[in-house]
């Protein structure tokens, strides 16, 4: 019985083949040998993005059986799949960590495969085509944070259409390109939702084809060994007489390890899914709510930070060619240095560019968490004044703590380790500004603070210093002038 | 001979040439005659509509001399499919005396929404700590200028304002 089965599946199996010739098509690819060492852990990060990728694709089109792509509608539509669709909650959540685990994963391919020096001769093409997936799964997250259609999606528009603006000439023409119209509004989602689910995933899936055709045409990186030069007169030689003399074929040899590395990141995701659970929607998307604070998803973070934090003057400039700066530099990488030495070990100059990148964008996203330069819009109403700072304080003093926390002050400048660090904390000013000092920064702020002058009474300003004067430790002199009686003397 | 086994002429050379000439001519003719629609189509938001018109914001009466109170109003030529996002917010100061201040909420920075702090009188943003006094002039924090402000007019003891579009550095409101 068990023969006639194995018999009828054979001969259905020759049926097939014989007609649609499949084997005969993927076999070569599955059997083509490769490099022995490259049967390594570190190789798998690019199976692992594509596996992910499949997830994505799996994930998405079940959303988009129920996600409806209308400004009224679709915040709606995503609490349905939180709390009623059977399983719409996990498959939200899985599309979302698989988004962020995609991002991640494909970072550090990009990052092995460029300190292994895949990027040199003769794989130039699949470094360029990588980029361009880089950059479109970059625009799938971006995009795919906006259809949460929450007020950080709304807002997170306003940002990407204020950029925009800082286009010279025709900077309200890109707005509205983007936006589909004059405001953020149903035309909008469209547009979004139209790129994140035809547009873009169709380029995807044409790059990733042309992607894995390069790999199995040009073969897989061979481990690189220090001194062992790329050299274009001789390396393909060289290439096919490794893999001839001391090669694995790719399946099952090096499969192996890929295989299990796509199953373990989808575990994580799955994990992730079943204990973080989706994220958002996040607060209806309506305009006239605007105590908000919108922010990005982390893999914007870094970008978020460095709004606040580059200089006035530098923003537009930077804002407009950084970006395309950054993608020239890397599509140049290797036409920058396409031949020569492959190991890290001989490359310090890369291996020091990578951790600077990564230590650059890495602090910056920290930051963005942590967003130092905004000020914290509930500290002057929420936060308690601490005790130390009015125990034994005069009525004048006592006055003085109340308009600093009336005046919002609180909002930009920390006591006792609580409130907005946008300013300098006061715990110690009394020790270094005097009451003048004090007197002059308040009315005429200054140092990115604002004036105050023509907000407070004489009578506030006299409570607000008065109070200030008794913010230093124990023990420590205040702030004098040298011109005070008793001041030290130089 | 049957005429059926007769070999049949191989056509000229001429003839080859000109429908393969042909052949791509029509298509390249199709091409264009579906990408004009197509890029017409995606591209047409880019043209200015001249979206800005007087919009009606309430009685005067609504908004006392000295303060600073947040009004809203429905977007012209918003789509029937919009929801909440067909409507916008905007900063009205009563000076005093009849004189009236219009701000739009989003940042003169990035966009996001300012909120107004009666006890300090500034506006401050959420998103990169820009501050504004309550002219509207920045104050402190990367905004590249003041908040946005827009044209208005008092009709029949109404306050109306001209707007329509969403206000950044290009297009002021």
């Amino acid at each position: 019985m068990k023969r006639a089965a194995a018999a009828l599946v054979a001969a259905v199996g020759r049926w097939v083949e014989e007609r649609a010739g499949l084997g005969a098509a993927v076999t070569p690819a599955l059997d083509h040998p490769v490099p022995r060492r490259t049967a390594s852990w570190w190789y798998t990060f690019g199976s692992a993005t594509l596996a992910l990728f499949v997830l994505q694709i799996a994930t998405g089109i079940c959303l988009a059986f129920v996600y409806v792509p209308s400004a009224d509608k679709a915040y709606e539509s995503l609490l349905y799949l939180n709390y009623d669709a059977p399983f719409g909650w996990f498959l939200r959540a899985v599309h979302f960590w698989g988004s962020n685990a995609m991002v991640a994963v494909m970072t550090l391919h990009m990052i092995q495969v460029f300190l292994w020096g895949a990027h040199k001769y003769p794989r130039e093409m699949t470094w360029v085509v990588g980029v361009f997936l880089f950059l479109c799964t970059l625009g799938m997250a971006f995009s795919g944070q906006l259809m949460r259609w929450d007020q950080d999606a709304y807002w997170g528009l306003g940002i990407g259409a204020s950029i925009a603006s800082r286009t010279p000439v025709v900077g309200q023409s890109v707005v509205q390109l983007i936006l589909g119209g004059p405001i953020i509004a149903g035309r909008t989602l469209s547009r979004v939702f139209t790129a994140h689910v035809f547009l873009v995933p169709g380029i995807l899936i044409a790059l990733v084809g042309l992607h894995l055709w390069l790999v199995l045409r040009l073969g897989v990186n061979e481990w690189p060994m220090p001194g062992r030069l790329v050299d274009r007169e001789t390396y393909k030689r060289r290439y096919e007489e490794e893999v001839h003399r001391d090669g694995v074929p790719f399946f099952p040899d090096a499969a192996r390890k890929d295989m299990v590395a796509c199953g373990v990141v989808i575990l994580i995701v799955f994990a992730c899914a079943a204990i973080f659970g989706p994220f958002g929607p996040h607060g209806v998307p309506d305009p006239t709510i605007i105590d908000t604070a919108p922010k990005p998803d982390f893999y914007f973070l870094a970008l978020f930070a460095l709004f606040a934090l580059l200089p006035a003057w530098t923003e537009t400039a930077l804002l407009l060619f950084g970006p395309p700066l950054a993608i020239v530099l890397l599509l140049a990488v290797p036409f920058l240095a396409g031949t020569g030495e492959k190991s890290w070990t001989r490359r310090p100059v890369s291996v020091l560019g990578v951790i600077l990148i990564v230590l650059t964008v890495t602090t910056l996203a920290g930051l963005g968490v942590v967003v130092p330069w905004s000020p914290v819009m509930s500290a002057w109403s929420g936060l308690a004044t601490p005790v130390e700072y009015v125990r034994g304080r005069t009525p004048l003093q006592l006055q003085g703590a109340l308009v600093f926390q009336n005046k919002q002050c609180r909002n930009c400048h920390a006591l006792g380790g609580q409130g907005g660090r946008r300013g300098p904390a006061l715990e110690g000013i009394a020790t270094r500004q005097t009451r003048d000092q004090l007197i002059r920064q308040v009315l005429q702020g200054g140092g990115n603070m604002p004036a105050y002058g023509k907000n407070l009474s004489p009578a506030e300003v006299n409570a607000l210093v008065a109070f200030m004067q008794t913010l230093r430790p124990p023990n420590v002199p205040p702030a004098r002038t040298t011109t005070e009686p008793g001041a030290p003397t130089r | 001979m049957c005429p059926d086994h007769a070999p049949l002429s191989p056509p000229s050379p001429g003839r080859r040439g000109f429908l393969f000439k042909l052949g791509l001519a029509l298509n390249v003719l199709g091409a264009a005659l579906v990408g004009v629609p197509v890029l017409g189509f995606i591209l047409a938001p880019m043209r200015r509509l001249g979206g800005q018109s007087w919009i009606r914001l309430g009685p005067v009466k609504d908004f006392p001399p000295g303060e600073t109170r947040l009004a809203t109003y429905e977007n012209p030529g918003s789509a029937h499919w919009d929801g909440a996002t067909a409507k916008t917010a905007c900063w009205v100061r009563h000076v005093g005396n009849g004189q009236f201040q219009v701000f739009a909420v989003n940042c003169a920075h990035l966009g996001c929404p300012v909120r107004w702090f009666a006890q300090s009188r500034l506006f401050m943003c959420p998103c990169h700590g820009g501050v504004y006094y309550e002219d509207g002039t920045r104050a402190s924090g990367p905004p590249p200028r003041g908040l946005f402000e827009y044209e208005l007019q008092i009709r029949n003891g109404e306050l109306y304002v001209r707007g329509g579009q969403l206000p950044t550095l290009a297009g002021p409101v």
